[in-house]
């Protein structure tokens, strides 16, 4: 078992034949994502790598292949406009990898999905992916091994650095959902660790937060009530000066609010163990499941 | 990006926000005549520089203050030629201070009462929220700890916008009167519109004034605006001033390269943001200080790598490099040829510490230890924060 994806998933491309949409598609076919057809508005007709049909709109794209998830690789001044075409379209998860798009758009679109069935993972994010099942984004598949520990974050190469800590201790993953680092995103880390909690097969949970908004003390006033599965954190951020952006157009401290002290003294007033050190992030999760 | 508060007169003109006349001068004979064509004797020149605190600021020559009022155009030439070409240092600006290239001279209004108003992007609720107080002209963070219940907040719906109902609803509780309403009502939605027309993340209207003859206004402004939407304003990026940023960071983002500067002694290059960020937090972690944030992004070329090195190395404080890529995607084999042909063209002073993980790292560790040049290659996080630290403590 797993969350949101897994070998049945169904996945569309959108801009599937821009370089990094072609380059990830490519990589996605290779780990065993099965991959059914991409969108380029105006390339509608052509094949993909010989294989993979390519539609002018999402609506096609769902109509002919029934695909159910999409991976968005659409550039930011367009990609709220993709991510709203595939909602329109039916598809039930959207994956939008683009870094960049205005929080305008993203205000705008987060309003416009409230009431469809549709979730969004990201944007700016490395997507999501279920080992040895499927992978929807740009994380290098081999770190991954399948297993029963849940990850959840805001960041690409910290979360490749937690996942490679436990596959070489020997514990796999049910899923890993990268919800990315823009201040306005689809999925939190609430809504991630609900999904986690509520899963049978996943046993332990590593939340990965970083400076700026609030979204891991939510996650954690909601943990506290609710999950009883063994979880570690780590926040990155600890150094960053205050008012400025780290990257990450979310991770900004700002009014004093949105601190990594702050974020690790609600994460541990809540009973989860939180990493001091990013080298220590599956050993802290490992401890708390041996009921250290 | 942050804006000078003439240009943000310029935007406030532009949506129609009720703002006192002024303009921008570089010289003191330019101020004389923005003077003249203001048309009154009641007069207010104010120096143009990013940080706050500007009125309570002292100038390097010993003049004090960069903010005065005046009472007729000699006096507005004459403070204008006090405060050009000089050096301002503020609360804010640090020893060092800033340089001030530009005045505002405009006219100054008698205010009858002041007020905050702030619009800001809130992303817990995902949409705009409106922050307002009668408490203007002093920090709203002072106000929100001793007196919370004089902060009134109203959310936006993130499709429809600023209601005119919500406008006057706010206007009200401000505690505008009966005839004051309709101006402050439609300051309040020009405002809102500029806020989403230009893609601000904040605006901070402090102090919002009524002056002795009714007029409502906005008086002094903040600025954020999201670095995301920037490519459709170039009219806002034109208003940048680099003579107001840190020139790494200037020499940064020519190379596309996201670095931030900071104080330590240990530079460090990662790829990644919350790798970055947690390199940094590893490098304090093992009793050390990191110089700067720098992501170099997932699919960094040779090209930027040799850049990132270079404005590593112009900081004199740094005494130690650390590098930390975990590579995906991006294979290390590759990643080490990248640093070894860029650490070969820079030269590197400080010793420098290297760190993969990832796709190929054996071959990249190989690659790295072969090229005969003095980099110290770490296996693990903490290998590698610990060197760092035990490097720049023994160059110090």
């Amino acid at each position: 078992m797993s969350v949101l994806v897994d070998k049945n998933t169904r996945l569309l491309v959108q801009g599937i034949t821009g370089s990094a949409g072609a380059f990830h598609a490519r990589g996605c076919l290779e780990y065993g994502t099965n991959v059914v057809a991409g969108v380029t508005p105006g390339k509608g007709g052509m094949m993909f790598d010989d294989k993979i049909p390519v539609f002018d709109t999402a609506h096609e794209a769902r109509h002919e292949t029934g695909c159910n998830a999409t991976m968005i690789f659409v550039p930011a001044p367009f990609a709220a406009d993709a991510i709203l075409e595939a909602a329109d379209a039916g598809i039930e998860l959207v994956v939008c990898i683009t870094e960049g798009i205005p929080v305008v758009d993203m205000m705008r679109v987060k309003a416009a999905l409230a009431d469809k069935p549709c979730r969004l993972i990201g944007p700016n994010c490395p997507g999501i992916i279920t080992p040895g099942q499927c992978k929807i984004g740009i994380m290098p598949g081999y770190i991954h091994k399948p297993g029963t520990v849940g990850v959840i974050s805001r960041s690409g190469t910290l979360t490749y650095e937690a996942v490679w800590q436990l596959t070489s201790r020997g514990y796999g993953q049910s899923t890993c959902i990268g919800i990315g680092g823009d201040p306005i995103n689809g999925t939190s880390h609430l809504d991630a660790l609900k999904l986690f909690n509520d899963d049978p097969d996943t046993e332990a949970i590593i939340l990965i937060g970083e400076i700026g908004g609030t979204a891991e003390e939510e996650a954690a006033a909601w943990a506290q009530a609710n999950c009883s599965k063994p979880m570690a954190a780590f926040i990155a951020g600890a150094t960053a000066p205050p008012g400025r952006r780290m990257g990450h157009a979310g991770a900004i401290v700002s009014g004093g609010k949105g601190t990594a002290s702050g974020k690790i003294e609600a994460l541990r007033n809540a009973g989860i163990a939180v990493a001091e050190s990013p080298a220590d992030m599956a050993e802290t999760l490992i401890a708390r499941m041996k009921g250290n | 990006m942050n804006i000078h508060e003439f240009q943000a007169k310029q935007l406030f003109e532009k949506f129609g926000v009720a703002t006192p006349k002024g303009f921008s001068a570089t010289t003191a004979a330019e101020a004389r005549e923005a003077a003249q064509r203001l048309g009154t004797n009641n007069l207010v020149v104010k120096a143009q520089i990013h940080a706050g605190g500007r009125g309570k600021g002292t100038f390097k020559s010993g003049f004090k203050g960069g903010v005065h009022l005046a009472d007729s155009v000699e006096k507005v030439e004459e403070l204008a030629g006090k405060m050009l070409g000089e050096t301002l240092v503020t609360h804010q600006t640090g020893p060092a201070g800033k340089v001030v290239n530009t005045v505002l001279v405009a006219e100054s209004v008698e205010i009858e009462k002041e007020f905050y108003f702030a619009i800001l992007m809130d992303r817990a609720i995902a949409s705009p929220l409106i922050i307002a107080s009668t408490e203007g002209g002093v920090e709203i963070e002072k106000v929100a700890e001793e007196s919370p219940h004089k902060i009134l907040r109203e959310p936006i719906h993130p499709t429809l916008g600023l209601q005119a109902y919500q406008a006057r609803k706010i206007a009200k509780q401000l505690g505008f009167t009966s005839a004051q309403m309709p101006k402050a009502a439609k300051l309040f939605l020009s405002i809102y519109k500029l806020f989403i027309e230009c893609d601000c993340s904040l605006v901070e209207v402090n102090p919002l004034v009524v002056t002795k003859s009714g007029d409502v206004q906005a008086l002094d402004a903040k600025f954020n605006f999201d670095d995301n939407a920037l490519f459709r304003h170039p009219d806002i990026v034109a208003f940048r001033d680099v003579s107001e940023e840190d020139p790494r960071e200037v020499e940064a983002s020519k190379s596309n390269l996201n670095y931030i500067g900071l104080d330590g002694n240990i530079a460090c290059l990662v790829n990644g943001a919350g790798l970055a960020m947690a390199t940094m937090d590893i490098i304090k972690y093992h009793g050390g200080e990191p110089a700067n944030f720098l992501d170099v992004g997932g699919g960094a070329t040779e090209e930027q790598v040799t850049e990132a090195f270079k404005i590593l190395i112009a900081d004199e404080n740094v005494k130690a490099i650390l590098v930390n890529i975990f590579g995906g995607i991006m294979r290390c084999d590759i990643i080490a040829q990248g640093i070894i042909n860029a650490v070969k063209a820079v030269s590197l002073p400080v010793p420098l510490v290297v760190r993969l993980e990832g796709t190929n790292v054996d071959l990249g560790k190989k690659l790295l230890a072969e090229s005969g040049l003095p980099i110290e290659t770490a296996t693990g996080l903490t290998e590698a924060a610990t060197l760092a630290v035990a490097a720049a403590k023994k160059a110090a």
